[in-house]
């Protein structure tokens, strides 16, 4: 197996008084797609949420690139080198598309060959490109979403739930843009209640349970493992397959 | 015991002993003092703690910051005042002055709750704060039936008037005349309402404010309309303030803008609130009670101090008896800082 | 700041982006109303340029509150110290430009406000700062306790202008080429309220340019609708802020200096008096957002002076009256910011 780009050793967050992540042990290997598989409520946007700096972690360490991140502010761990894509997209509505991808370009004027290679699995980037972002369709703004993620080479992507009402053509271009990006070298950390979607494109998998990892495996053994799916996902997966 | 204070204890010695002080010294007032100077501070403690827990039910139970409570203790004044004004010195007057004013003060609570509650908390304190200074400015200019800035000077029935013996000889040495009558009105009437108060904060009302306050969100997804419980919070401080108002008027036998309406007294209340303590009622009582003593001491401090720093630059300005509202003000930004749950809290805090 | 943007033309067809012009049309047919009711149309013109004049200060003074609340969700009540201060400052810097000021010179009358003007604002921009710093820093995400604590440092600010400069009312002279009126016709028009309108043109063409032209306009617009994603995006929203913060504090002490000029005169009481009107005009036109509150300070303003003219019994209620109207054609202000 590949280095680890990020490693979450002992992770707890506390929400309010909330306790959520009881303990996260979390390994991403560098250059590969890793899915956070779980239950809703298991933790998986927290922890995310966590490695942003977006919630700070009460005890524990967030290693990133061989340093530790825990104790940085959000501003500071984007600038590390890690691009978040959140459930609710995070879309500047009131910006144009164009404004959006400006404002995620932080060294200057997105580069104009990355744009091409964007616009060629999300089309409808181009035409809208001017066009404010509120009056995209909820497919169009999670390509917008991803896209900003991507204007530049970040080397570790987080993604939350990308496919949540999403039409399945769009998935498809999803499917290939996530394939290219591996190829870049790009490490993805994503958290899918899709599993057909998770399985075309994971290559390690963890499974989270009540604010801890409760399984870790290669992508393909668990899907070739029904036993084991059923087990550690149960009904979930009935319900979004 | 328990029903009276509505199973609301101080909860701490010292905090019991200077309350029992209080309620002692405020009781046995026109025995204990001669001159009109500490009959007036008592009466004015009376008044000032029910508009403070009044207020307190807003501020300190609910989380709400309103700018308009000196409005709603204009109005009970104006209420009372300009009714003995124009129809004579009757009770009658008085009844009827009283009524228009919790009407109109419980109406215009409820407009303002309706307009600024509903969309945002924040919309509240900005609305307050333009309606008060609108109703301010209206009452100054609408000369002819307010007074204007020189308010309006009236006669109370005969009962409350100095010149009335209530029993021909003096009782321990104290005269028994209209003014020690109207003072046990006041003292009584105070006594009530805090005990009301006290009642309502206890009561399932109370502590769905209070969980409302502590949890918005939370308490909404309970099923608790916030926006009726806000509003009806509002109502019943605004209704509390008028009667305040109105009592303050009885005892003055005045009422104007500068002691009823004026953004000064806003910022007393808002201050004896914070130092007594928000969300007890018992840190309204001794919030208000402590810087009404203050108020006339710190300006006489300030007044030697200033004299002691006569020729310093700029010191002698700054304290300069006028400017106790500087000090004042750095007192509230301070103790909201540093002492957030006011007197009550630490003595609570220090007999755990 | 345009982005490379790919030159296409596509017949793929959007949901028509629908441009809100409701809000737009309030002050003008505001205007046109009143024009019968007053009947002459000189008085109309001198009320209408005087509204309008009064307006743009109000923006002047509100812009900085109404982004600061936007991009923080810190509601500021002590942005009336900066009105009052900014003026103070301004009247001080103009006392030994004396000479300037009744020089027959209309350059030299502006030169010596440009001064002023520039004194106002550096001034409050470092108050600003400080304020920030002390005051409002420490109860980030605490409505309840910003409230309090701003109002209680504007009751500090305001003591403090009495023991610095006096309580007594101030005189605040206009300079020489600005008294008076311009007359065309027979419609007077008074020159400095020509001079405020242009002041207020300029201060917001000049914010909708950084707001929409600028990388860190971009990021204060897009702040104010999720500061935590400009955040993820790699930026820091507290210097941000606190940039905001200052600008809007060096632009209340700019409006503050043209309200005293305006009026004349000048007392420790100046902050209190307009943030009454400035509060209406950040709820009217929605809190958050630039363009409300260009549109609430002009309605508000109209409404006050044409309202003053017809019935003055009831012009001091006629702002409020105007208030509960917007509200309640829109709860939440005429344009909505949207939040996170």
């Amino acid at each position: 197996m590949a280095e680890a780009l990020l490693t979450l050793e002992g992770v707890h967050t506390h929400i309010g008084q909330y306790h959520i992540l009881q303990g996260v042990d979390l390994t991403v290997p560098r250059g590969g797609l890793t899915v956070l598989l779980g239950r809703n409520g298991a933790g998986k946007t927290t922890t995310l949420r966590t490695i942003m700096g977006l919630w700070k972690p009460s005890r524990g360490r967030v290693t990133f690139a061989g340093r530790d991140i825990a104790g940085l502010s959000t501003p500071d761990i984007a600038r590390a080198g890690i691009a978040y894509v959140p459930e609710a997209m995070g879309i500047f509505s009131d910006l144009t598309v164009a404004e959006n991808m400006t404002l995620a370009a932080r060294r200057g004027p997105p580069d104009k060959a990355r744009l091409d290679w964007i616009f060629a699995f999300f089309p409808a980037l181009r035409r809208f490109w001017s066009q404010p972002a509120g009056v995209l369709s909820g497919g169009q703004k999670q390509m917008l979403a991803i896209a900003r993620a991507v204007v530049e080479p970040r080397a570790l992507i987080l993604v939350d739930e990308p496919t949540k009402g999403i039409a399945p053509a769009i998935i498809d271009n999803m499917i290939g843009a996530f394939a290219e990006l591996k190829r870049e070298g790009t490490t993805i950390l994503l958290v899918e209640q899709n599993f057909r979607f998770a399985a075309a494109l994971g290559d390690t998998v963890a499974v989270m349970d009540d604010g801890r990892v409760v399984h870790r495996d290669r992508m393909a053994a668990l899907a070739a493992d029904e036993a084991a799916q059923t087990r550690l996902l149960g009904l979930t997966l009935d319900a979004h397959q | 015991m328990e029903t009276i204070l509505s199973g609301d204890y101080p909860r701490s010695r010292l905090l019991t002993a200077l309350l029992g002080l209080l309620l002692a010294v405020l009781a046995a007032a026109p025995f204990l003092f001669d001159g009109a100077q500490a009959i007036n501070t008592a009466a004015k403690i009376c008044v000032f703690v029910v508009l403070v827990a009044s207020y307190d039910l807003l501020l300190g139970y609910t989380g709400i910051v309103s700018f308009a409570h000196t409005m709603f203790y204009g109005l009970g004044g104006y209420g009372v005042g300009l009714a003995l004004y124009s129809w004579g010195p009757s009770w009658g007057a008085v009844a009827g002055g009283l009524a228009l004013a919790l009407a109109a003060g419980v109406l215009l609570a409820l407009g303002i709750g309706l307009f600024s509650l509903r969309v945002r908390a924040i919309f509240f304190a900005m609305i307050t704060l333009a309606v008060a200074s609108a109703f301010a400015v209206l009452a100054a200019q609408l000369s002819d039936v307010t007074g204007g800035e020189d308010g309006r000077s009236f006669r109370v029935p005969e009962l409350l008037r100095p010149g009335f013996r209530l029993v021909a000889e003096p009782v321990l040495g104290t005269t028994i005349n209209g003014r020690v009558v109207t003072y046990y009105i006041v003292f009584a009437s105070a006594l009530l309402l805090f005990l009301a108060a006290l009642r309502v904060v206890n009561s399932p009302f109370g502590r769905v404010l209070q969980a409302i306050r502590e949890n918005e969100f939370r308490a909404e997804a309970l099923g608790y309309r916030t926006v009726c419980y806000r509003t009806a919070a509002n109502c019943l401080a605004a209704g509390m303030a008028v009667l305040a108002g109105a009592l303050n008027a009885l005892w003055l036998r005045y009422t104007g803008p500068e002691t009823t309406l004026s953004f000064t007294i806003m910022l007393d209340i808002l201050l004896m609130v914070v130092i007594g303590g928000m969300g007890t009622l018992y840190g309204a009582a001794i919030g208000a009670s402590l810087l009404i003593l203050a108020q006339s001491y710190l300006q006489k401090l300030m007044a030697v101090a200033a004299q002691a720093t006569e020729g310093l630059p700029l010191l002698p300005q700054l304290l300069h008896p006028d400017r106790w509202l500087l000090w004042l003000g750095v007192l509230f930004v301070t103790s909201v800082y540093f002492f957030p749950s006011g007197i009550v809290g630490r003595l609570r805090a220090a007999s755990r | 700041m345009a982005a490379t943007s790919p030159a296409t033309t596509s017949a793929d067809s959007l949901p028509e982006a629908r441009r809100d012009l409701a809000p737009l049309l309030v002050a003008p047919v505001l205007m046109v109303a009143a024009l019968p009711l007053v009947g002459s149309l000189p008085t109309w013109v001198t009320l209408t340029v005087a509204g309008l004049a009064m307006g743009m200060m109000i923006f002047v003074i509100a812009s900085g509150l109404t982004l600061v609340f936007g991009l923080m969700d810190v509601l500021n009540f002590g942005h009336g110290a900066f009105i009052a201060v900014g003026a103070y400052l301004a009247m001080t810097m103009l006392v030994p430009l004396a000479g300037w000021v009744q020089a027959d010179s209309l350059w030299l009358n502006l030169a010596a406000l440009a001064l002023a003007v520039a004194a106002a604002g550096i001034g409050t921009g470092v108050l600003g700062f400080a304020f920030e710093r002390v005051i409002v820093m420490p109860v980030y995400g605490e409505h309840l306790k910003q409230i309090l604590v701003t109002m209680g440092g504007l009751i500090v600010a305001e003591q403090a202008i009495h023991a610095v400069w006096g309580g007594d009312q101030k005189a605040m002279p206009l300079p020489q080429a600005l008294r008076g009126a311009v007359v065309f016709g027979d419609v007077a028009v008074e020159k400095f309220r020509l001079l405020a309108v242009a002041v207020g043109l300029l201060v917001f063409a000049g914010m909708q340019l950084v707001l929409n032209r600028t990388k860190i306009g971009l990021l204060i617009r897009a702040g104010v609708e999720n500061g935590e994603m400009v955040e993820a995006l790699g930026y820091r929203i507290r210097r941000l802020f606190v940039g905001v913060f200052v600008a809007g504090s060096a632009l209340a002490g700019l409006g503050g200096t043209l309200w005293a000029l305006y009026r004349e005169t000048l007392t420790a009481a100046i902050g209190g008096e307009v943030m009454v009107l400035v509060f209406i005009v950040i709820i009217i036109g929605g809190l958050g957002s630039v363009g409300g509150c260009f549109l609430g300070a002009l309605v508000v303003a109209l409404a006050a002076n044409y309202v003053g003219y017809l019935a003055p019994k009831i012009a001091l209620v006629s702002n409020i009256l105007i208030m509960a109207a917007i509200l309640m054609w829109r709860p939440q202000g005429l344009y909505l910011v949207a939040r996170r």
